[in-house]
């Protein structure tokens, strides 16, 4: 259920924010809090720390308190197609320090055409080649904008 | 008279070729951008503000502004023919838009939708023109205990507006801070929250939080939405998208309505032209003598939200240039715009950067007609770009956000947080979260922090300097009020159902 999910999700989200703000306060103390010149750098992330901590705390306790109205079920699969692309989205940022922007984002286009939106192979073919071309083509080469290149200048 | 003179020599920026070329690009591409479901004016003006660093001050505004107000009037062509808002503000447009259009008078909803846009855009302009000076002659008063409560007001009514969880909101606003303060401390060269990588030291770019949040969050958010709708047809001829008499009678007062609406609700940092369009609806429904034909195709209940919707952007950019403080999200990214050009936004913006700050207002006139010509007899032109397939667009984007991300600085470590502030977005939608509150965080936050450091420091650290100040001690119990507001039950319902309405 969408309730129960987002209720999950309150508690695990505002649990990560909690420990963020422990983190924040821990570092915000190893600085100057006043200095004789006025606050230091670490007066103000020691208050927006602490306001972090109390707002998460309240926010796993009112989500505890709420009762579930959930009406339509989390999408899964749409989860996971969302996820999908993110992954392909990260590997090919990864890729580019070894291949550079052309071949990389061909192959990111390639893959969400192909297996994402699941069209033929040509079409995905022709979509990663003429797009990442273009992109070729006007930022390096027309706009002087850099891009990450690879072992063949590209 | 100062106004006047301001505004001529507005004119004579705005009309140099360069600037008038630049105005019809950002709306061109706004009004593109507004038809696209799934790709925000944020974004978008995220994605191409670094092909502006090398453009003149003047011309870069103009053209990041016209995709701003271009994309509310692209946003309706969606919502009338898809039932798909292509904006968030235009989601109130698919109530009646969308029901003119299956009774056959979608030119005519199309039409009016554009005179509405047309005619309060403009009135909001006035409304700028008109409102900003004295602001901003109110504002040269300030010094940092007041700069200080004025972003608190603001980011309190960007939160109480932003989300239906206020709490959410507030947490969403403080991940904002703490992103901001990454890097060296201003005041005393400490570094902050820097994981040992030396590449932190100078922060995080701002373009790696915005294109990670608003571009790779919403097509993430896109993919999960499956696949296109079916789009109703435009009638062809310039006459078909004309109103009839009738139509139009109906929507005098609507006009009226969404302009004084838009244009004040536009004013509030955090209202954004969403509220306002609802508020606007809501108006022109509880006056309307036949409220039951509302939601069945009564054409005033286009006018008033698209009108609504575009007086907005008046005002939402008189707090931008007067005060420095934006309203939402495209405006945040503008205003990261004008400081990277040097340009400071805050009272004394009229004085230093004329050409700039009345540039910007002048080319809005001009932009407004502009758009009224692309979205009348053009309209069919541009519903085109609904059957631009998905799975084109999504490359495109993706490939835009790693030009803009990487472009800036050249360094893969910003294309590594890009990924990470692409996932931090999405998750956010998911778990409701507003990014909203995020983004005004990141960009105010070291201005904040200075003022609150400064305040202290001149009252040698006593924390009732800014309680003993009159218009700083108002607008801080304000601020207050406004986030203590929400306990009352029948406030908060009234807040939530306002804001879900929308989307």
């Amino acid at each position: 259920m969408l309730g129960a999910f987002l209720k999950k999700g309150d508690v695990i989200s505002g649990a990560v924010l909690a420990a963020l703000g422990v983190y924040i306060i821990t570092q915000a103390r190893t600085w100057d809090y006043y200095t004789l010149d006025g606050p230091g750098p670490g007066f103000f992330p020691f208050w927006y720390g602490v306001a972090m901590v109390v707002l998460s705390l309240l926010l796993i306790v009112s989500s505890a308190r709420t009762s579930e109205d959930g009406e339509s079920k989390l999408d899964w699969p749409a989860t996971g197609r969302a996820m999908t692309v993110w992954l392909a989205f990260a590997l090919s940022v990864a890729l580019m320090n070894f291949l550079g922007f052309l071949i990389s984002f061909a192959l990111l286009a390639f893959f969400l055409v192909a297996v994402v939106f699941r069209r033929p192979f040509t079409t995905a073919a022709v979509v990663a080649v003429a797009s990442a071309l273009a992109f070729h083509l006007i930022f390096p080469v027309a706009l002087s904008v850099s891009l990450p290149t690879g072992p063949f200048g590209f | 008279m100062e106004i006047a003179s301001g505004l001529l020599h507005g004119f004579a920026v705005a009309l140099q070729p360069g600037n008038v070329f630049w105005c019809f690009v950002g709306c061109l591409l706004g009004t593109i951008v507004g038809i696209l479901p799934g790709l925000g004016p944020a974004a978008t003006i995220a994605l191409l503000l670094p092909l502006t660093f090398k453009m003149d001050p003047a011309g870069g505004i103009i053209m990041l502004a016209g995709i701003y107000y271009g994309a509310k009037y692209g946003g309706s062509t969606t919502s009338i023919l898809l039932n798909i808002p292509g904006e968030s503000s235009s989601v109130v447009t698919c109530l009646d838009g969308y029901q003119m259009a299956r009774k056959g008078r979608a030119g005519a909803a199309l039409g009016i939708a554009a005179i509405a846009s047309f005619v309060a855009g403009t009135v909001g302009v006035i409304g700028l023109t008109l409102v900003a000076p004295p602001v901003a002659a109110f504002a040269l008063s300030f010094s940092s205990p007041e700069y200080f409560a004025l972003m608190c007001l603001g980011l309190a009514l960007v939160v109480l507006l932003s989300g239906a969880s206020l709490l959410k909101g507030l947490l969403s606003l403080l991940l904002g801070l703490w992103l901001t303060s990454i890097g060296t401390d201003l005041f005393t060269a400490q570094s902050r929250f820097i994981f040992g990588q030396a590449t932190l030291l100078g922060g995080i770019d701002f373009m790696v939080v915005a294109i990670g949040v608003f571009a790779i969050g919403e097509v993430l958010g896109s993919v999960e939405a499956g696949d296109e709708a079916k789009v109703l047809p435009v009638p062809r001829g310039f006459r078909n998208l004309l109103p009839n008499a009738e139509e139009l009678r109906a929507c005098r007062f609507a006009f009226l309505n969404g302009s004084i609406t838009g244009f004040l609700v536009g004013c509030l940092p955090g209202g954004g032209a969403t509220i306002s369009s609802f508020i606007a609806y809501g108006i022109e429904k509880a006056v309307s003598k036949h409220p039951e034909q509302f939601g069945k195709g009564a054409p005033e209940g286009v006018a008033a939200p698209e009108g609504a919707n575009n007086a907005d952007t008046g005002g939402a950019l008189v707090p931008l240039l007067t005060l420095g403080i934006p309203s939402g999200g495209s405006t945040a990214i503008m205003l990261s715009a004008l400081v990277l050009w040097g340009v400071k936004p805050g009272p004394l913006m009229m004085q230093e950067s004329p050409d700039v700050f009345w540039g910007l207002v002048a080319s809005m006139y001009i932009g407004n007609v502009v758009l009224l010509i692309l979205n009348l007899p053009l309209v069919p032109l541009f519903a085109q770009i609904l059957r631009l397939p998905v799975y084109v667009l999504f490359p495109i984007i993706f490939g835009i956000s790693i030009v803009g991300a990487y472009g800036a600085s050249g360094r893969m470590f910003d294309l590594g947080l890009l990924v990470g502030f692409g996932l931090l977005g999405y998750a956010m939608s998911k778990l409701k979260y507003p990014s909203a509150p995020l983004i005004l965080g990141f960009v105010l936050g070291d201005a904040m922090e200075r003022a609150l450091r400064q305040s202290l420091m001149m009252s040698q650290g006593d924390v009732l300097t800014l309680v003993e100040r009159p218009i700083s001690a108002t607008m801080l119990s304000l601020a207050l009020v406004i986030l203590l507001i929400p306990l009352f039950g029948w406030f908060n319902r009234l807040r939530v159902r306002a804001i879900t309405e929308n989307g």
